[in-house]
């Protein structure tokens, strides 16, 4: 009989009404977590050195970061740093960290690191004139930020 | 007249809409984690007070401007001063320096070759770090990495005999749950080995 006829069965198709939540999901993700530079480089973006002693830097609030790379343009030689948006001189160096400490509560000062984000083709002169400026103003806890990895060869050529 | 029926918004392409969203999101979201070597600078002081350090406890290393490498008056490779670094530190070649007004012991946990031309105990060992001012500073760097590297590594050869465990996993396992007898471990072994490392002057 015609009315018990078979129903022919296939497998139904996946909703994909659910897609546009997953979607938003990771969005929304994204969009919290993305961080936008706040700082523009000035400078060349330094090529960080390569090491594998590397400790992570807790407490990221507390970091004030000093940039050491050459100068956009290729006819100035030497070294350039930048703090915050602007090139500066070694010697301005405790005024921004002076600044930097203003914004922060007082007890945390004592937390505070300085991460000086250097390219591997920077001399050490200028790294060790901006290690005087920070002792000077007891400043004494920095980090010389690496990239994460074991061959070290790249590092001097 | 027939009424027309305002048909119901189209809501297929809000996936696509969203999609670009999160592409966009997804290309501009950086998440760097900046790591680096962590180093605490020497506090400055007004005294100068000499302090008398015999010649055979400080390790020199002297880099110059070509990027060329001295420790102790012999030309050496970058990869060369972990090694040498680990042998100097751990030779344990006398006594250590006096704590709390008791006399200084020799040291029972090096495993050196107690030479005693060399470093008297790991307490007393000075690494010196001497760079000329044109140096680059992926050398040095480089440097640092080696020194850091062999300080870890005594670290753990001695935490794992003490403890079973090697002092990175102490530490890790310090930061999930900070206890007083991890710190205490730590303590003791970072006082066991401490890093002691100086930067004279550059060469001009």
């Amino acid at each position: 009989m015609s009315k018990f006829k078979k129903k022919k069965k296939g497998l139904p198709a996946i909703s994909t009404a659910s897609l546009p939540d997953i979607v938003f999901m990771l969005l929304f993700f994204f969009m919290v977590s993305t961080t936008m530079r706040e700082t523009d480089l000035l400078i060349k973006k330094p090529v960080l050195p390569v090491a594998s002693e590397v400790k992570k830097l807790e407490l990221k609030s507390l970091v004030s970061t000093i940039y050491i790379g050459k100068s956009k343009d290729t006819r100035i030689a030497g070294d350039k740093i930048q703090v915050n948006d602007k090139i500066v001189e070694v010697k301005d160096i405790p005024s921004f960290i002076f600044s930097e400490r203003a914004l922060r509560k007082e007890d945390e000062v004592k937390f505070m690191t300085t991460s000086i984000k250097a390219d591997k083709e920077a001399s050490v002169g200028t790294i060790l004139d901006i290690k005087e400026q920070l002792r000077d103003i007891n400043a004494l806890k920095i980090s010389f930020s690496t990239s994460r990895g074991n061959d070290l060869s790249s590092n001097y050529k | 007249m027939a009424r027309r029926e305002i048909g119901e918004i189209n809501a297929g392409s809000m996936a696509d809409i969203a999609f670009l969203l999160l592409i966009f999101f997804l290309v501009t979201t950086t998440m760097d984690v900046d790591s680096g070597i962590a180093r605490k600078l020497p506090e400055k002081t007004d005294v100068q007070s000499d302090v008398i350090v015999k010649e055979k406890n400080v390790l020199d290393i002297v880099v110059n401007r070509n990027n060329q490498l001295l420790v102790e008056n012999e030309y050496v490779k970058v990869t060369d001063v972990k090694r040498l670094a680990m042998k100097f530190i751990d030779n344990g070649g006398g006594i250590g320096t006096p704590i709390d007004d008791k006399p200084g012991e020799p040291c029972d946990y090096c495993g050196g070759e107690k030479d005693p031309n060399s470093s008297d105990h790991p307490t007393k060992a000075i690494i010196s770090l001497q760079s000329d001012r044109g140096t680059t500073y992926g050398m040095y760097i480089s440097i640092q990495n080696e020194i850091e590297g062999a300080y870890t590594e005594l670290r753990n050869n001695l935490s794992k005999k003490l403890y079973g465990r090697t002092y990175d996993e102490l530490l890790s396992d310090y930061k999930d749950n900070p206890s007083k007898s991890l710190q205490d471990k730590i303590d003791d072994l970072k006082n066991k080995y401490p890093q002691i490392i100086t930067e004279p002057e550059p060469i001009k």
